[in-house]
């Protein structure tokens, strides 16, 4: 058995995978680096398969708390694996668009299921996970609930700060002249949209586009991502864990090397 | 006792000191001192014997030792918007407080030497200085070069007529006679140091290259303020010897790791994070051969003239420059240095640096497929970097150029 660990900022994630590259189980707990989040999450894909840590053969750590993380084989980058992972899941992918927690990425895919090129935002939460939390706090509302929001508006408020924290300010003041709460929904996610796309523009965008992450979820903020590009998108099932398997595969080759 | 001979490190070091020495001794005596701009024609001042000091290299000490963060705070309080260039944040805010706790401070100025070449910032800024601090500025105007072959005829009588014109500010300020000899002289020895510093960075293209590639950001220092002056030459000169011996011994620039891959950083260092890129490069076996930084020092010119001078300080800064001149260079330096690699530094403070990386790497992707990454940092402000991202894109470099090697070797 393999397992791949993915250990964000604010969510962990696992999945294992059998002999034959099945996933036995796949699990995503929003609790991130600096939490016992890997520790519930991992507990729970043993009890769901009834194994333990003495059946993994290989593991395989990723993202942003991979090098804190002492638990596994080896650590592989989250842009290789959310690359390796899509892959399998979506042979004729060759745009990966990962939003997370505090990350935004866009990876150009070679169609073997290696990176061709990525980019990644710097270090501020504009257009990540981040921003639309901090905007569901605003509107007093759950970050899933933006989608049903958003979905009822005509037309988004438009939000120019991309900076969270003026962002927020900005919507509050929005609010308080009377702005709808769905318009200001719709007005977050596109800006997110724009965003991720603006980023994904630098590596040239190839279909099928892939995706995956906490946001993807949200399919307002995918939609929304779709109408800004120009181009169809598919989602995995399980968008968030697709880092720990391509982790997980990793962890099969690695063994199988 | 028989002497030992000193390495070009220690006077590298002794050497990075002594100019702020001189500086502050000269100003002690009633001498006048100079600031100057980072690529600025210094050989009028050595010739005139005026000790100069570079804001933006004292900037980068400040940086590395970690006392750039209250100087650029003292800036922005007073109003300067942290969009500013953070060389000039922190000249600023050093301007304010005079003093800094470190053996090694900036004396004051009695006059400003200004060159356009790097870019507009620094104009504003020296202006800014001389109109605060009521002293005299020259100033050198270097036009862009819009044209692929560089400066035309035109622009170069411009240039010269700009330094016949600063001569005689200086011959006014200080109450003597320009020196032409001399000057010449001075031309010499700065052409010859030129040279012997292409030749030093040169080294790296052995593979293994004896040098670490950061030992090129600290020697740069001494091209910045000491190419006037055959000490520097002589050391350049050493140091290129006591490479080519390394090279001959077969030996890489670490002695507990090896170099698996050669890159080339692209922009200015992350002062304040030196050690820590350093320290991060060379945990996965990676050496900075090549950076266009250091490069921007290539001052070389073939005669001893105001010509030929001023066409150095115009046309051979990259930054003075269209894109194929640096695309070039870079293409060039992906097959004489072997490179595996190539890392972007998005500084946020160096606007015409960063403002051409996307379209040169898009370039240079296409034609060497060599695999890149771009990470934000800046070159003194210690608040725009972030350690887990530095690495993250870092060791995707790792598992592309890794990728790359497999591929290459599947091949064969
Ligand atoms: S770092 Fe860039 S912006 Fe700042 S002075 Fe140098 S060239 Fe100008």
């Amino acid at each position: 058995m393999f397992l791949g660990i993915d250990i964000g900022s604010s969510s962990s994630k696992a999945v294992l995978l059998d002999e034959e590259k099945r996933v036995l189980a796949e699990e995503a707990l929003n609790l991130g680096t600096g939490s016992n989040g890997i520790s519930q999450v991992l507990e729970q894909v043993y009890s769901k398969t009834g194994r333990t840590p003495k059946d993994i053969l290989y593991s395989v750590v990723t993202g942003y708390g991979r090098n804190v993380y002492k638990g596994a084989d080896a650590q592989v980058t989250e842009i290789s694996c959310h690359a390796k992972g899509v892959t399998h899941l979506f042979g004729e992918a060759r745009t990966v668009i990962d939003i997370g927690g505090q990350d935004a990425k866009v990876i150009r895919l070679d169609g073997e299921g290696n990176v061709a090129d990525f980019v990644m935002n710097d270090k501020c939460a504009a257009g990540t996970g981040r921003f639309l939390e901090v905007m569901a706090r605003v509107l007093n509302c759950d970050i899933y609930r933006l989608s049903d929001l958003a979905a009822k508006s005509l037309r988004g408020t438009q939000i120019s700060s991309v900076c969270t924290v003026f962002a927020e300010a900005e919507v509050i003041s929005q609010l308080s002249l009377g702005s709808k709460v769905e318009d200001v929904a719709k007005g977050a996610l596109q800006s997110v949209a724009k965003r991720v796309c603006g980023q994904a523009r630098r590596i040239q965008v190839a279909p099928q586009v892939v995706m995956t992450g906490g946001v993807a979820l949200i399919p307002e903020a995918v939609h929304m991502v779709e109408k800004e590009l120009g181009e169809e998108i598919a989602v995995p099932g399980s968008p968030q864990t697709v880092g720990a398997l391509g982790a997980a595969l990793f962890a099969w080759e690695k063994y199988h090397r | 006792m028989e002497e030992v001979k000193k390495t070009s490190k220690q006077i590298m070091n002794e050497m990075t000191r002594d100019v702020y020495v001189r500086a502050a001794e000269a100003k002690k005596a009633g001498k006048p001192v100079c600031w100057a701009t980072g690529i600025a024609p210094q050989e009028l001042m050595t010739t005139m014997e005026i000790d100069t000091v570079y804001p933006e290299n004292f900037g980068a000490a400040m940086g590395a030792k970690h006392l750039s963060g209250p100087l650029i705070e003292v800036a922005e309080e007073q109003g300067y918007s942290n969009d500013i260039c953070s060389y000039a944040r922190n000249n600023f805010g050093y301007v304010d407080v005079k003093h800094v706790d470190d053996p090694v401070n900036l004396p004051m100025p009695d006059m400003l030497l200004c060159c356009g070449n790097s870019c507009n910032t620094v104009i504003k800024w020296y202006e800014n200085l001389a109109k605060e601090m009521n002293i005299p500025m020259l100033f050198l105007d270097t036009p862009y070069n819009y044209m692929d072959e560089g400066a035309s005829e035109h622009q170069i009588r411009f240039m010269e007529e700009q330094v016949y014109y600063m001569i005689s500010q200086l011959e006014e300020i200080t109450g003597r006679k320009f020196d032409y000899d001399r000057f010449k002289e001075v031309m010499e020895i700065s052409m010859q140091t030129g040279e012997w510093w292409l030749k030093a960075i040169g080294v790296a293209k052995h593979k293994p290259s004896p040098i670490s590639g950061f030992d090129l950001f600290n020697y740069m220092g001494i091209m910045v303020c000491d190419r006037g002056r055959p000490e520097a030459r002589d050391l350049f000169k050493q140091w290129y010897e006591e490479s080519m011996e390394k090279v001959a011994r077969g030996e890489g620039p670490w002695k507990d790791q090896e170099e698996k891959y050669r890159i080339l950083w692209d922009g200015i260092a992350c002062w304040p994070q030196l050690n820590l890129t350093y320290r991060t490069l060379k945990k996965y076996g990676i050496n900075m051969v090549a950076s266009n930084y250091p490069r921007l020092w290539m001052i070389t010119y073939d005669s001893p003239t105001i010509a030929s001078m001023v066409r150095a300080y115009s046309e051979n800064v990259g930054a003075n420059r269209e894109i194929p001149f640096e695309l070039n260079a870079y293409l060039k330096d992906t097959e004489t240095y072997h490179l595996d690699g190539l890392i972007y530094h998005s500084n946020r403070s160096c606007k015409p640096m960063d403002f051409k990386q996307y379209a040169i790497r898009k370039v240079v992707i296409e034609k060497t497929g060599l695999p890149s990454v771009i990470f934000d940092g800046d070159q003194t402000d210690p608040r725009v970097f972030s350690e887990a991202q530095f690495e993250t894109r870092l060791q995707a470099l790792v598992e592309l150029m890794e990728k790359r090697k497999e591929g290459r070797k599947e091949d064969e």
